[in-house]
Order: structure tokens, then C-alpha cells, then sequence
């Protein structure tokens, strides 16, 4: 009896329940905010990519994406600001067998990590990097960010952004990205496919999620949550194959997205184990 | 496949003992970056660590190389690195998160000159108290010592073991003399050599606690991959790994990472005493130091002085009830090291008024010659 009524009241199971820590649920996202779905979004990839659950770890650093680590079944790891991809290499190099997903924010791969993420990717370090851009640090409390479009205003630029934002794709694929996809947080299914991609493809894979920091960077710039997906929805155009030169973040020109790169090249673990260790046979 | 342990007798520099010790430990992972003058320990690993089925990563900088030191080890890996000042300072922020998220591994400091760029060829130990408090927050730590490249061997595998033990990173305070001189080190055979490994976890993986305390305060790590499902965060969390912001929390996470260190002083703890039974007076010594100290001892005891010499082969935690009890009945402490006394200030710290302290000290750039120290005793006699 007690069972039943226990069976009865118990919260109706959600697809994705068995990769959440639900005794970590409610999360800290605002109401609003995209990194939930591009989280979910990578949950779905894991899912359907087959890979053996034990072997992928979650990795991220710091900032509101950064607590993507903390809801994930999975052995994850929530390190220190724009440390999340060397702390990666190490878990990968100690353990290659590793599957290592590290799902971050802007700020913390590109501006404090920046330098982490270009030499990864000129490693063809092996992992799936998942940025998720909202154009500012939303953690704490809305600063202007390597991403925060030109004029835009933030607490740390009240009368605009006097720099000019990175196109993180063309970074990624300057450094050596062998795979290199953006969309936006309404493109659920290609963020899925890319991401399962990522993780199936052995080499420095780096996904851009574009989706609105509604509380901090809308409310300075006249932009509810809605808004940004409208412009989501009518200023996106899809051009696979498009060059990562040439897809800077425009509204006016509209935002481009899509599969930029996928090629094939040895990782740093293969090229480590026929150059470094070649001798050993001998 | 090569050797891991070189059992043998060489004529080597500290670096490259250090190098050796740490295989002879067990390390398979080193993630490091140049500098001088501890980049022989990363040039000796990047050679020996392919030929034993390690891994060896230059990275892009020092907070780089800390951060790939603490995945490999929680990929089941034990891993280290080495660096100098200007390094140490980067390897701050993750050797914090090595603390807070109880990794173990070991960080070599071969010591220059500083502040900042200070003196890179030349020795010096003035990273001592920033070896004890350069991370933020209140926690304890574990540092060695080495006085010889035979010492650094050694020591090396100690740092390893007390790492895995206590699970934490152990620090290795050498210097640009240990570091560069020759000498003769002697490689034991495999089986006197003792490694230990961090506790694995037994039992059910569903009640599994990351940070539940063992019986000596430590908690079972296991490795990712092992389907623990470990979450890891350098956010204030309880034994479960998970973050809870809380005044509490707090509290109970700062005293288990205190308590593992502090409830086991006696195994952590090492000494080396020299001539002290007798002694009136004492010397308070460790590192290269320790050497001129021990001349000093050997010139001033033939002149008929009587003094002794404790050498601090653990430096953090800080032997404390040795020199109290030492407090008790020697006339006058010297502190001996390569800056202007940060050691020394413990020192006066535990002998607590009970006797003179002084302090033969140096900025750094040269070793502190026997004859300085004997003079002091003279003075004081
Ligand atoms: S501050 Fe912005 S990015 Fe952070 S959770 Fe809130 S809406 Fe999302």
C-alpha cells in the first residue's frame, strides 16, 4: 500500500532522467535562459550517440554554463575559471579511453581560458568542447565579454562596448578545430546531431551555442528572451560548409550557422604514441 | 619496455633524481612548462615517461600544467609537475583546487631569487610561506625539503605516498643548487622500494560518498570511468561532492581538509637531529641550508661550542611540538635559510620567548657559507 500511494505520488519520469542528478534539481538557470536546452540538447547527444555511459565525463569551469557539470550523471568535474580544457587534457591523456565532453560559457573559454582553447585545439587534443555564448558574463550579474557585440551595453560598459567581439568558430578553426558547428539555442535537433557528431569523431571538436542571457544582457539591451529567439528565429541562415572567416556575428547580414568544419586529422594521442613512443619496440 | 626503476649508482643532479624518484613512485603523467632551473625534471620525464607507458605534455603555461596534473590523477593517474617561483605563483589557483577537491599529486618548487623574475639561475628559498598560504582560504598542506639529489630520490616517492595517503597535493620545496648539483645517488631495487595508492572505494557505487572520511580521515577516491559517477567541484561541497553554499558546509569541508592533516602529524612529520642531546644551542635548518648548518655544527662543536641541529625534512606542517619541547632547555635558536626569515617567524612562533631566536639569513643568489652560522654561534656563546 505504502508503495502504491509512493509509485502514485512520485514526479512522472523525464526521458532524460537516468544522465541527471535529480536529487540536484531545481538548477540555478533563470527563468529565460538557453544553457538548459543547449544542456539538454548535449544530454540528448550522449544519449544517442550509444557511447558507454561510464566512459564520458563532463568538464566545465566557471560561470553559469559552468554548472552544467553539477547536473550530470556522469562523473563530471567543475573546475576553476577557464581551466576546464587542460583539466580535460589531463583526464584524457591519464585515461584514453575517456569520452571528455566540456561544456562551458564564453567568458570562461574564451577570454580567461582563451589561451587554453586555441593550443588544445592545435593539439587536436581529443574532446568535444560546448560553448554556450549569451555575449556576457551572466554570473555575475551581466560584464562585458570578448563576446558582447560592439555598442552593446553591459554593467562594465554602460555607455556601449567600445571592442569588437571574437567569431569563436573562426578562432576554433584557426587553432586547429577538426570539427566546428554554431547554432542557436531553436536549432535543439542540430545541436543534438552536432554534439553526437563530436562525440563519435575523435579529434578537437568545438560546438557554439548561441542563446540569450535574458536577466543580464537582454535586460541592459532592450531584449526580453523572447526577443532573442525572434531574432533567432528571422536572422539565422543556415550555410553548412560556410567559411569560419566569414561568419562573424551580424544581425544586419544575419547570423550564420551550421557545420562550418569536419576533417580528419591524427590527434595528439596518436601522434604522441607513434612519435614519442615508436623507439619502445625497438 | 624500459625500466621504471633504474636500480643502479649514478652520478646525478637533484633534477633528474627527482625525475627518476617519481617513476620509481609510480608517476605516469607530467604536465609542465619551462623554467629555470626545474626544466630538467620536465626534459628527464619527457624522455623516461613514453619509455615506461607514461605521458609526458608541455603546456601552453604553469596553470595549464597544474590543471592537466589534477584530470590525470582523477583519471586514476598518479601525476605531477615542476616549476620555479614565477610558476609556483600560476600553479596557485589549481593547486587550491587540488586541496578542495583532495588530489593527489606532487609539485616540485626547485627555488630561485624572486620576487618576479627575480635571480632564475641562481638559488634561493624564498617561497616557503607562499609553499604554506599562496592559495587562497585557510587550509593545510603537506612540503618537503630535499638536501641532496640522494634526498630528492627520496623524497620524491615520500611526496607520492603522502599524496595518495592524505590526498592532497604535496609540495617539494627544492632549490637551484639541489636542483643543478652532481651527486652521487644511489638507486635501491624495486622491492625496497615502498609505494603506496590512494584508498580505493569498496562497496556500493549508489551509496558511494566522494569525500566520507576513512578511519585515518581520507576518503576512497575512485577514478573516472570507474561508473561512479564522482561529481568534483571546487565549490564548497559536502562528503557527497555536491556544492551546498552554506555557513555549515563550510565549516565541516574546511575541518576534514584540516583534520586529515593535522590528526596525523607523527606520520607526516619528519626530523633530522644532529648533535642535539647535548646542545645548548640549536639550529633550525632545511633544503641546501641544511648543509651549510651542518659544517657549521661539525667547525663550531671542534671549537667547543655545543650546538646541534634540527634539519626540517617536512617543512608544512610545521614540526611545532619538537621545537616547543626543544624550547624547554636550549639556551638560543638560529634559523638558517636563503631569505630574510619566514621560517624563522615559526620558529619564534613555537619557542614562544622561551630563548633568543636569530636568524642567518640571505635574499637569495648564493648559498649562506658555514662561516656566517659559526660566527653567529660565536656571538652568542
Ligand atoms: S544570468 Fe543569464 S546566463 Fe546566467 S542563468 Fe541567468 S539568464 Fe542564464
Amino acid at each position: 500500500m505504502a508503495d502504491k500511494l509512493r509509485a502514485a505520488k512520485k514526479q512522472p519520469d523525464h526521458p532524460l532522467d537516468d544522465l541527471l542528478r535529480r536529487d540536484r534539481i531545481p538548477h540555478i538557470w533563470c527563468p529565460g535562459c538557453g544553457i538548459g536546452t543547449a544542456f539538454s540538447s548535449c544530454l540528448n547527444a550522449i544519449k544517442s550517440s550509444g557511447l558507454e555511459r561510464k566512459n564520458v565525463v563532463m568538464v566545465s569551469g566557471i560561470g553559469c554554463s559552468g554548472r552544467a557539470a553539477g547536473y550530470v550523471n556522469l562523473d563530471s568535474f567543475h573546475t576553476t575559471h577557464g581551466r576546464a580544457i587542460p583539466f580535460a587534457t589531463g583526464l584524457k591523456l591519464g585515461n584514453p579511453d575517456l569520452n571528455v565532453i566540456v561544456f562551458s560559457g564564453d567568458g570562461d573559454l574564451f577570454a580567461i581560458g582563451g589561451n587554453h582553447l586555441i593550443h588544445a585545439a592545435r593539439r587536436n587534443m581529443d574532446m568535444t568542447v560546448i560553448c554556450v555564448n549569451n555575449l556576457n558574463y551572466g554570473m555575475t550579474g551581466g560584464q562585458v565579454a570578448a563576446t558582447t557585440p560592439n555598442m552593446a551595453k553591459t554593467t562594465t560598459t554602460p555607455r556601449g562596448n567600445p571592442e569588437t567581439p571574437f567569431n569563436l568558430p573562426h578562432i576554433a578553426y584557426a587553432a586547429g578545430a577538426t570539427f566546428v558547428a554554431r547554432w542557436t539555442i531553436l536549432n535543439t535537433r542540430e545541436i543534438t546531431k552536432s554534439i553526437e557528431e563530436a562525440l563519435l569523431k575523435k579529434g578537437f571538436s568545438f560546438i557554439e551555442v548561441l542563446s540569450p542571457c535574458p536577466i543580464n544582457y537582454g535586460r541592459r539591451n532592450k531584449e526580453s528572451s523572447q526577443d532573442t529567439l525572434k531574432l533567432y528565429q528571422e536572422k539565422t541562415i543556415i550555410k553548412n560548409g560556410a567559411h569560419p572567416s566569414e561568419i562573424d556575428i551580424d544581425p544586419e547580414k544575419g547570423i550564420i550557422l551550421g557545420k562550418f568544419v569536419d576533417l580528419q586529422q591524427p590527434t595528439y594521442i596518436e601522434k604522441y604514441d607513434k612519435i614519442c613512443r615508436s623507439l619502445m619496440n625497438h | 619496455m624500459e625500466k621504471a626503476i633504474l636500480t643502479g649508482k649514478y652520478y646525478m643532479t637533484g633534477d633528474v633524481a627527482c625525475a627518476e624518484g617519481a617513476l620509481a613512485a609510480g608517476c605516469r603523467f607530467f604536465g609542465g612548462y619551462p623554467i629555470t632551473p626545474a626544466t630538467e625534471i620536465a626534459e628527464r620525464m619527457a624522455v623516461r615517461l613514453p619509455e615506461v607507458g607514461g605521458t609526458f605534455i608541455q603546456m601552453e603555461d604553469e596553470i595549464a600544467a597544474m590543471a592537466t596534473v589534477l584530470g590525470a590523477s582523477w583519471a586514476g593517474v598518479k601525476s605531477m609537475t615542476a616549476t620555479s617561483g614565477p610558476g609556483f605563483s600560476l600553479m596557485m589557483e589549481n593547486i587550491g583546487l587540488g586541496i578542495c577537491t583532495e588530489t593527489p599529486c606532487v609539485v616540485v618548487n626547485v627555488q630561485r631569487g624572486g620576487p618576479s623574475t627575480g635571480l632564475p639561475t641562481q638559488s634561493a628559498q624564498g617561497d616557503m610561506m607562499q609553499a604554506r598560504w599562496g592559495s587562497h582560504g585557510h587550509y593545510e598542506i603537506i612540503a618537503l625539503a630535499p638536501s641532496s639529489p640522494q634526498e630528492i630520490f627520496y623524497q620524491t616517492i615520500t611526496a607520492f605516498n603522502l599524496s595518495e595517503t592524505y590526498r592532497l597535493p604535496v609540495l617539494i620545496m627544492s632549490d637551484e643548487i639541489i636542483g643543478h648539483m652532481s651527486e652521487r645517488v644511489v638507486i635501491p631495487d624495486k622491492k625496497d622500494i615502498k609505494t603506496l595508492c590512494r584508498p580505493k572505494p569498496k562497496g556500493r557505487k549508489d551509496r558511494f560518498k566522494l569525500y566520507e572520511p576513512g578511519p585515518n580521515g581520507v576518503a576512497a577516491m575512485p577514478a573516472a570511468g570507474e561508473g561512479y559517477n564522482v561529481h568534483v567541484t571546487g565549490l564548497t561541497h559536502d562528503e557527497k561532492g555536491y556544492p551546498i553554499l552554506t555557513v555549515e558546509t563550510q565549516m565541516e569541508m574546511i575541518t576534514r581538509l584540516t583534520a586529515k592533516i593535522s590528526k596525523n602529524l607523527n606520520d607526516i612529520i619528519q626530523t633530522e637531529p644532529y648533535f642535539l642531546d647535548d646542545a645548548e644551542m640549536v639550529l633550525i635548518s632545511y633544503g641546501v641550508s641544511a648543509r651549510t648548518s651542518l659544517a657549521a655544527v661539525d667547525i663550531a662543536r671542534k671549537q667547543g661550542i655545543k650546538v646541534g641541529l634540527l634539519r626540517l625534512i617536512t617543512v608544512w606542517p610545521f614540526p611545532e611540538e619538537q621545537i616547543c619541547e626543544l624550547a624547554e632547555r636550549v639556551k638560543r635558536f638560529i634559523t638558517v635559510e636563503i631569505n630574510m626569515g619566514q621560517i624563522h617567524r615559526e620558529v619564534q612562533r613555537c619557542v614562544g620567548g622561551k630563548a633568543p631566536v636569530s636568524l642567518v639569513g640571505h635574499p637569495g643568489g648564493t648559498i649562506i657559507p658555514p662561516d656566517r652560522v659559526v660566527e653567529k654561534l660565536k656571538e652568542a656563546f
